[in-house]
């Protein structure tokens, strides 16, 4: 089929690059922002920066939901692991570093702490060993959100809760208009977040903000479609909501995964690592399903939690105020093998793409 | 074959295999078969759907996948930037 590879044709690249060169010279200067590792991965991999006009920038903003957990929350689910709780995650949350220690070296000395695919695979395990105390620490925006409300709502076992740590991308979005010296004139927003939400959440952008925005795909001609849409706005000085990933998202998003957000879910205040607090960002757990919150059942202690480590300058990587290289210690004390920061921890960490495809 | 190749990315597009009740069994390309959940799409046996740590958030739309395709020629095919 023609098609087949369409969406990473060289040829097709080409062309949209060279219309972004076209429009480059009428838009002048102009900086994006996108809100999603993969996102960051995709521009990384395929070189897109470098086939971009010197007038265009592309940043990468708060879009790995890994590196925003704060490390009250780290320290919250290193202290259930050291207390015997088996400590069910996904893989690249283990090695975010808490006050005094990540996941992985909680392990290290003793710890049960077993990476799952799935949050189905966890329950499977506290299925199988019905002696064990299961904790599934649930990390991710919108896209992982639903299926942690799936299994809520059909109820865990007994042996069986959740340490929710779940986001919401636009009030994040909203910020990084709040900072002054961004000066952003444009949002690549993440497609696959939005195939959950829809468009609704993105309609301020535009509307109250005037800030062009255009839900893009991952693929490489995806981006540079992202791009191009963002600059024809902006040269027609029309700024407003623009689909580009229409195969996925759809309009209204997933209807089903977004009742069972609100079924599950209250949203309030929540934290971000590097960023700070943020209004209506979080997700946390209704009173009617308490008995599943492990904060709670295991009386968890708050504490403040030291969210950076000596010299990191991942607060000012994770809102695109600096650019990973742009860091003292990155790639010389703070590598994938050895990260310091949260940034370079998960796959989805700005510094961890850059220092794996950028070299 | 799969219209969007491999991606390494956190949701990856998926081949419906076999369905039964909430459970779908996949192919995520090249062979690779796993059992995802489907009670959030309404997915059918040869729809591709993006798949999320083991849930299938939405189905992906081989027909709008053409359409985009088609949009963008007419895009980069315009005379104007």
């Amino acid at each position: 089929m023609e098609e087949n590879y369409a969406f990473r044709d060289a040829q097709f690249a080409r062309c949209i690059v060279e219309k972004i060169r076209g429009l480059a010279v009428k838009t002048g200067d102009v900086k994006f922002c996108h809100v999603c590792g993969t996102h960051e991965w995709a521009i990384a991999h395929y070189g897109l920066r470098s086939l971009l006009p010197s007038e265009v920038e592309v940043i990468a903003g708060p879009g790995c939901p890994v590196c925003v957990v704060p490390a009250a929350e780290i320290d919250a689910v290193v202290f259930l692991a050291k207390r015997g709780v088996v400590v069910t995650c996904f893989g690249d949350v283990l090695r975010v570093p808490g006050s005094d220690s990540s996941l992985l070296e909680a392990k290290a000395v003793g710890a049960d702490v077993r990476v799952v695919y799935s949050v189905s695979d966890a329950i499977d395990m506290a299925k199988r060993e019905p002696d064990m105390q299961f904790v599934f620490f649930a990390v991710g925006f919108e896209t992982t959100a639903p299926s942690t409300a799936v299994e809520v709502m059909l109820g865990p076992p007994e042996n069986f809760s959740f340490l929710i740590a779940h986001r919401l991308i636009p009030p994040a979005m909203e910020l990084l208009l709040s900072i002054e010296d961004l000066q952003i004139n444009g949002f690549i927003a993440p497609g696959h977040v939005s195939a959950v939400t829809g468009l609704n959440p993105y309609e301020m952008f535009p509307c109250e903000y005037k800030m062009p925005t255009v839900i893009g795909g991952f693929e490489p001609n995806d981006v540079l479609m992202s791009i191009y849409l963002l600059m024809h706005q902006i040269s027609q000085g029309e700024p407003c909501l623009e689909n580009e990933y229409q195969r996925v998202v759809k309009p209204e998003g997933n209807p089903k995964a977004l009742e069972v957000i609100r079924d599950v879910f209250n949203v309030s205040e929540g934290y971000w690592r590097g960023i700070g607090k943020l209004e209506k960002s979080a997700l946390t757990l209704k009173d009617e399903f308490t008995k599943f919150n492990a904060q709670t059942k295991f009386n968890i202690p708050i504490t403040e939690g030291k969210d950076r480590q000596q010299n990191c300058q991942c607060h000012k990587v994770i809102i695109g105020k600096i650019k990973p290289d742009q860091c003292p210690m990155f790639l010389k004390a703070c590598t994938p093998a050895k990260p310091i920061g949260a940034c370079m921890v998960s796959n989805e960490g700005t510094c961890h793409v850059w220092a794996k495809t950028i070299q | 074959m799969c219209l969007f190749g491999f991606v390494m990315c956190l949701a990856i597009p998926a081949f419906i295999v076999s369905v039964e009740g909430n459970c779908a069994n996949v192919d995520f390309g090249q062979g690779v078969l796993r059992r995802v959940n489907v009670s959030l799409v309404n997915a059918k046996v040869g729809e591709y759907v993006i798949v999320h740590a083991g849930y299938a958030i939405q189905i992906v739309k081989e027909e709008e996948a053409k359409e985009t395709l088609k949009i963008w020629k007419n895009v980069l095919e315009a005379g104007q930037p």
